[in-house]
């Protein structure tokens, strides 16, 4: 690092932000947890939490919200990640959820909705008090006006109308009992922020973000990689083609996109000339409306 | 899906050098009505600064009325606002040039002006204010500057848009440039910057505008790219509020115990003489962890975990300082108070106070007097603050705060108040010296 000018490049100090937010948290709150999904974000905000705490161990657990439809790279790469750092990985599973009867699968397939109930309910389970969420506000217009610390009422509800006002790096992350708050240590991140960093700390990823040769098939524009969840439908041509992700949510929504880049750099020159939103380019999810984020974040969502 | 990037190209590689650059970060905050093109100007600064893509331009493409792609509507907000018509609240965007990166805080004018200029304009390093070339300097501009001066944001630019509409006239700006100018020395702004600007036309926003040769200064980005920033911080008086304990109790770090935190002010190294509020004990820096391991010096705004050649009892909310330059020790603050929720600010109520990391109580012992934003004038009968309202308050705390003034310290001489039964925030304070 340098210190001889006394100032601090653009990923030093968004570093130094999150840090601050991690800690306070840590410091302020009863039982926080970290949403960790084996993406992109949720792995660098994992980093973030080993650096903020280091060399004691991250004093919060992780929690994974498993939908069952998981690339198997991720699960993977999840467990092996939470095992080198010596943090508790606590799963709530919609699978479970839906067997027990307590949420019903939907009808398009995606379980992105119901996993909102499947999450609370191991909020009160576990008695969590903050999440800590990998969300950043470059993602989407809801997104761009949610604060740091996102205060959620018993049902998880946001209201963006009702936000607390949030001064300087003074966050209120109080609550009362059934009340938690969601916390966004990237909040000031970028895309390409995220890569820039994973490139600079040589952090590992799953795989899935590097393009390799796999076999898709196109779908309204979208490729689709063919996996346990996605098999051709009839008319629906199998295609070898270099592909990578931009985002890892459900293995049987998410979209790959054409790519030749097989390292980090080389993602990082391909998202700097790309000009398609993550959101819009590969998640099927959110196609649905213009205010689809907006309702879901409503109704508890991340 | 295109066919896939050639990532060897000169475009791509050149493309990843911009991404991977060093550079630093300028917050800013732009205040304005829709009416004064704000949306306009920011839309333009995105698409002009290439932040905006394929699919949000289609987007608005679509949504477009008239002969031009609306660029306000990039900024165009949640559902919930569309339907009332209204804008909510701060929304922040980022866009990124060669030289900078930037995190803005667009902050609407109307509803909740005060509670959403002083949020955006907490963090930032910049504000820009709006004016409509046609109106000239109204009310709500001079509301602007003012918070924006209240908060100490160093730098403040007056953005004097819809040239255009006033034949690029050199008599406007001028006009509109002076007015500004003399009501900024009664504020206290440090450095103000005042550029004739078409949003609509993207004149002097991104590159110098042809049609207004007379104006000598540079373009509104060139100057955010280009304004000083790295003097604005406190780099004398060191102040470390210790935030949270660092101890591992694991056989590798038996012995280890650091003190986390983020740097106030001041610039903290490893053998530095100390002292640690409240107990006022001194003893000398062991050594600084930054995030990557051993640092030789931290600074503002760095976050790391200093050790202590002594075995002290230090716990979060306590600071760490130079033994001959400590803040003051107190429980009465006097402060400008931002009042921000519906129930009045009157005398005896209680609240908490968060002040760096110390939470106290505090018991409002008078309220001193109501300031009229948009006079100045101070109403030194006013009964209570009520929402949006900024007065002079005295608070006594149940615990010793260690407080610098706001004009010293950005950092030590603020604190949110916070209603203890609703758990809202509902107040920002800036301290001033007593009297």
């Amino acid at each position: 690092m340098t210190t001889a000018d006394h100032r601090l490049t653009q990923l030093q100090t968004l570093e130094a932000e999150s840090i601050h937010v991690l800690r306070e948290v840590a410091a302020e709150s009863e039982r926080p947890v970290l949403l960790f999904s084996g993406g992109k974000d949720s792995i660098v905000m994992l980093e973030l939490a080993r650096k903020a705490f280091g060399p004691a161990r991250i004093p919060f657990p992780v929690m994974h919200v498993d939908t069952g439809l998981n690339f198997p790279e991720v699960l993977e790469f999840r467990d092996k990640r939470v095992a080198e750092l010596g943090v508790e990985l606590v799963v709530a599973s919609v699978p479970d959820a839906i067997a027990a009867g307590t949420v019903r699968e939907e009808p398009n397939g995606s379980r992105n909705r119901i996993q909102t109930p499947v999450l609370l309910d191991a909020v009160e389970e576990h008695g969590f008090t903050a999440l800590f969420g990998g969300a950043r506000r470059d993602e989407d217009k809801a997104r761009a006006k949610e604060r740091v610390f996102s205060f959620r009422d018993e049902f998880g509800q946001w209201d963006p109308k009702n936000q607390r006002p949030e001064l300087w790096d003074l966050y209120n992350g109080r609550t009362h009992l059934g009340e938690s708050i969601r916390v966004f240590p990237l909040s000031n991140w970028t895309e390409l922020d995220i890569w820039g960093y994973i490139a600079q700390e040589e952090i590992a990823i799953p795989p899935l973000y590097l393009a390799r040769e796999r076999d898709v098939v196109d779908r309204g524009g979208m490729l689709y990689a063919v996996n346990e969840f996605i098999t051709p439908r009839d008319g629906e041509q199998v295609l070898r083609e270099s592909v990578r992700y931009r985002t890892v949510g459900d293995a049987n929504l998410t979209a790959a996109v054409r790519s030749t880049a097989t390292d980090v750099e080389e993602v990082i020159a391909e998202i700097a000339v790309t000009r398609l939103t993550e959101r819009g380019a590969t998640r099927g999810d959110d196609k649905v409306s213009d205010a689809a984020m907006e309702d879901r974040k409503k109704e508890g969502y991340f | 899906m295109g066919t896939p990037i050639d990532l060897h190209s000169t475009a791509a590689e050149q493309a990843h050098d911009l991404a991977v650059a060093r550079k630093d970060i300028l917050r800013i905050a732009t205040a304005g009505s829709v009416d004064d093109g704000k949306s306009t100007l920011i839309g333009r600064l995105l698409f002009d600064s290439k932040a905006v893509f394929e699919d949000q331009y289609a987007a608005i493409e679509r949504a477009s009325r008239g002969d031009y792609v609306d660029l306000a509507l990039l900024t165009d907000g949640l559902r919930a606002e569309r339907e009332q018509g209204i804008t909510i609240d701060v929304a922040y965007r980022y866009f990124s040039t060669p030289r900078r990166t930037f995190i803005l805080a667009d902050t609407p004018g109307h509803v909740q002006y005060t509670r959403n200029m002083v949020t955006g304009a907490s963090t930032a390093d910049l504000a820009i204010v709006l004016v409509d070339a046609r109106k000239g300097m109204v009310e709500q501009s001079r509301r602007h500057a003012f918070l924006a001066s209240l908060l100490r944001v160093p730098h403040l630019v007056v953005a004097v848009n819809k040239m255009d509409l006033v034949d690029w006239s050199e008599e406007v700006y001028e006009q509109i440039r002076d007015e500004f100018s003399a009501f900024a020395t009664k504020l206290d702004v440090p450095d103000l910057t005042v550029v004739p600007i078409s949003a609509l036309q993207g004149d002097n926003v991104v590159t110098r505008s042809a049609n207004m040769p007379w104006y000598e200064g540079t373009s509104l980005l060139h100057h955010l790219e280009h304004v000083h920033v790295a003097s604005d911080r406190n780099l004398v008086d060191t102040r470390f509020p210790v935030q949270y304990v660092i101890r591992p109790q694991s056989d590798a770090f038996h012995d280890y115990r650091g003190y986390a935190g983020r740097v106030a002010a001041g610039v903290l190294r490893p053998g530095d003489e100390v002292q640690v509020l409240p107990s006022g004990l001194t003893t000398t820096v062991a050594g600084i962890d930054g995030p990557d391991g051993p640092l030789d010096a931290a600074f503002p705004p760095m976050s790391v975990t200093v050790r202590l050649a002594d075995d002290l009892d230090v716990s979060r909310g306590d600071l760490i300082c130079r033994p001959h330059n400590a803040p003051q020790v107190t429980q009465d603050l006097d402060a400008l108070v931002c009042w921000m929720a519906d129930a009045p600010l009157v005398p005896r109520m209680r609240l908490a106070v968060k002040h760096t990391t110390r939470t106290v109580r505090a018991m409002v012992k008078e309220l001193q007097y109501r300031l009229d934003v948009n006079t100045l004038h101070r109403e030194t009968d006013a009964p209570q603050l009520g929402l949006n309202d900024i007065g002079r308050v005295r608070l006594r705390t149940t615990q010793p705060l260690f407080i610098d003034d706001y004009h010293r310290n950005r950092v030590t001489g603020r604190f949110i108040l916070i209603d203890e039964a609703t758990n809202a925030t509902v107040g920002a304070g800036m301290l001033t010296p007593a009297g």
